[in-house]
């Protein structure tokens, strides 16, 4: 026996229409967590990924024993907390004897793991230890520009993954419309060796250049990392076939009564019901009126005389 | 900005940029002029984007330039699967196959006749509503000893319990291909292995306020010295008590309490009462007893002598705070 079960209050029905499949996908929100041990490297590294994608960020703080994203049977309980939370990319933090400030970016695709990348932090430099004018500093959820430098990312596959990642990771929501005011950070991403990226956030100042385009200057403001690939898994065909498929591919609804043209753009036809202006009172009593008018009194008069006959009887 | 290196690939719809062709020629061994020449290179690559995204036609706004942004170029996998297409319903089949069958759209609101103003066409006060009809005219066809007003209630429940299970049927075959609606999720009632017909059924507050009742009259008085709390209601069911039947003498019920007793004593003055008596149980009976009382009495002391058993200064405290408990009782009586 099966029963229909339906949310009995507006607001967790609201949340579950949040989170059904879309047509078009405007983001994916970050699942932020760490195994059993960290380093004080690596807190930092979280929750400065953390601040800097707050908004659309999700932070566990408790340690998780049961995740090991890259071995069979230890992403049970990662992708329950993906389906909980509705995050699609997760960062793991973990900090091992063998592979030190260990962090597994990953995506999930219809809340199972879609690929991973493992990377390990080196060199990394918090917001704190940056000092620079607090003007500039980037507001929540601005929309960064990302630069990715080196002929790594194009021919080391690792790498190339990686930006793929990186590049989902960092990109924030993506909009429609665009406000060029509150343009007001970067990142930028160089490979620096085979298998290495030096990553930095940083503020942007537009200066006057005499036209309309100002001249961009990058300020670092942190944090900054290298990162170093270890481990990565790539999605296999059949999977990344099926989520790379966009609303575009599907056949588009045809609209009624629109075709466009390509000298004169689009063009409605528009279907104007019959005015009837033959019925239609007029405003002011033109001469061509009078003859109806005449008739109206003839009328008036056989109707007063009517009802003097109608008097005199009663 | 340098001609011979224009070739970004630049995405604008994600304000990115990616220069494949830089590569250091040896790389920086300090740390400050690898960021230096990092960031460098950088500035090229946002300059690069800046330079396509601030040339793009803006309207401006109160807080600055808006610009409309072309759609991302760069695929990334999606999150979820695309939304699966609803399959038609039952109903939505059928009027296809008919083919000639027109749905057009019904007022919200109908003129009634009878009352003579706009009413709903469903819902509380709607229009032919069944329960505002007075008088159903009598059909040949009518069966005697049928209640028409019942029986149009019950056919009006049993259409909807239907309308529910084609519902529910409709919204199975959409749950196979995986197009249920974002909100609505089949729970199974029952377990396929127990095959438990009913779920557990939950305390309703009839159920409750009758056992709160119970216990409010389990007290020595029946509740009735028992302080009440502002605005607290009578209990709901008393619970049965021992019933006597009236002492005095009458015709109806005043002559069942006279009829009890003679019933007893006729059983036991009756000529054959000697037969009542069963002489084997009455000794076994007797024997029963006599040695409940013994073993009562050996208990008991058996409890005196061991005067330094750990326990009974426990008893004796749990014995104060039950007499403490009824005191309050007596107070309420003293009252």
């Amino acid at each position: 026996m099966m029963r229909i079960k339906t949310p009995k209050k507006g607001r967790v029905k609201r949340e579950l229409e949040k989170r059904a499949p879309k047509l078009v996908e405007t983001g994916k929100k970050t699942l932020i967590l760490q195994g059993t041990k960290t380093s004080s490297i690596l807190n930092a590294v979280l929750s400065e990924i953390c601040h800097l994608k707050k908004g659309g960020v999700v932070r566990y703080t408790r340690k998780n024993d049961n995740i090991r994203p890259f071995e069979s049977g230890g992403e049970t309980s990662l992708e329950f907390f993906s389906l909980k939370t509705d995050c699609s990319i997760f960062v793991y933090g973990s900090h091992s004897k063998k592979r030190p400030n260990n962090l597994v970016i990953g995506r999930t695709y219809d809340h199972h793991i879609y690929d991973l990348v493992e990377v390990g932090v080196e060199n990394f430099k918090s917001i704190e230890s940056f000092t620079y004018d607090k003007k500039l500093a980037p507001l929540m959820g601005s929309k960064p520009f990302i630069a990715f430098v080196g002929e790594g990312f194009e021919n080391v596959d690792e790498l190339k993954h990686l930006k793929e990642v990186l590049l989902d990771l960092l990109r924030g929501e993506v909009v429609e419309n665009i406000n060029l005011a509150g343009l007001d950070r970067a990142y930028v991403c160089t490979a620096i060796s085979s298998n290495k990226v030096y990553l930095s956030h940083c503020a942007l100042r537009l200066k006057k250049s005499g036209t309309v385009v100002p001249r961009m200057e990058l300020v670092e403001v942190g944090p900054s990392m290298d990162l170093v690939v270890r481990r990565h898994r790539l999605p296999n065909e059949g999977l990344r076939k099926e989520a790379m498929k966009t609303a575009k591919d599907q056949p588009k609804k045809k609209i009624k009564n629109v075709s466009t043209d390509a000298v004169q753009g689009t063009i409605g036809k528009i279907y104007i019901p019959d005015q009837k202006i033959g019925d239609m009172a007029l405003p002011n009593k033109a001469k061509g009126v009078k003859r109806e008018r005449r008739e109206a009194k003839k009328k008036e008069a056989n109707e007063h005389a009517s009802k003097k006959q109608k008097e005199e009887s009663e | 900005m340098e001609e011979s290196k224009k070739p970004f690939q630049v995405d604008l719809g994600n304000l990115l940029a990616f220069n494949p062709f830089h590569s250091f020629p040896s790389v920086p061994t300090s740390r400050d002029e690898l960021v230096k020449a990092c960031l460098e290179e950088g500035t090229k690559l946002v300059q690069a984007v800046a330079d396509s995204l601030f040339n793009l036609p803006s309207t401006e706004d109160v807080d600055g330039p808006l610009v409309k942004l072309p759609s991302p170029t760069t695929r990334l996998p999606r999150e979820k699967h695309l939304p699966k297409p609803k399959p038609p319903t039952k109903w939505e089949e059928f009027a296809k196959k008919k083919g000639s069958i027109k749905k057009h759209k019904k007022d919200k609101v109908v003129w009634d006749e009878q009352t003579g103003t706009w009413k709903r066409r469903y819902g509380y006060d709607r229009v032919n509503d069944d329960k505002d009809i007075p008088i159903i005219d009598a059909k040949m066809t009518d069966e005697p000893g049928v209640d028409p007003f019942a029986k149009r209630q019950d056919d009006k429940k049993n259409r909807v319990e239907k309308q529910e299970k084609n519902r529910l049927q409709n919204l199975k075959q959409a749950a196979k291909v995986g197009a249920l609606p974002s909100h609505v999720q089949l729970a199974a009632t029952a377990l396929p292995i127990t095959g438990t017909q009913v779920p557990p059924k939950k305390v309703t507050k009839d159920e409750l306020g009758n056992v709160a009742g119970m216990a409010a009259t389990s007290t020595a008085s029946g509740g009735k010295f028992d302080r009440k709390f502002p605005g607290e209601k009578p209990a709901k069911k008393q619970g049965k008590h021992r019933k006597f039947l009236p002492v005095v003498e009458g015709s109806g019920i005043g002559s069942r309490e006279k009829e009890q007793t003679e019933n007893v004593l006729n059983k036991l003055i009756s000529k054959h009462s000697h037969e009542i008596l069963n002489v084997d149980k009455a000794v076994t009976m007797y024997n029963v007893k006599k040695e409940k009382k013994a073993r009562n009495r050996k208990n008991q002391e058996g409890k005196s002598s061991s005067g330094s058993n750990k326990l009974k200064p426990k008893k004796q405290l749990h014995k104060k705070t039950a007499k403490k408990g009824s005191g309050s009782s007596k107070k309420g009586k003293a009252k």
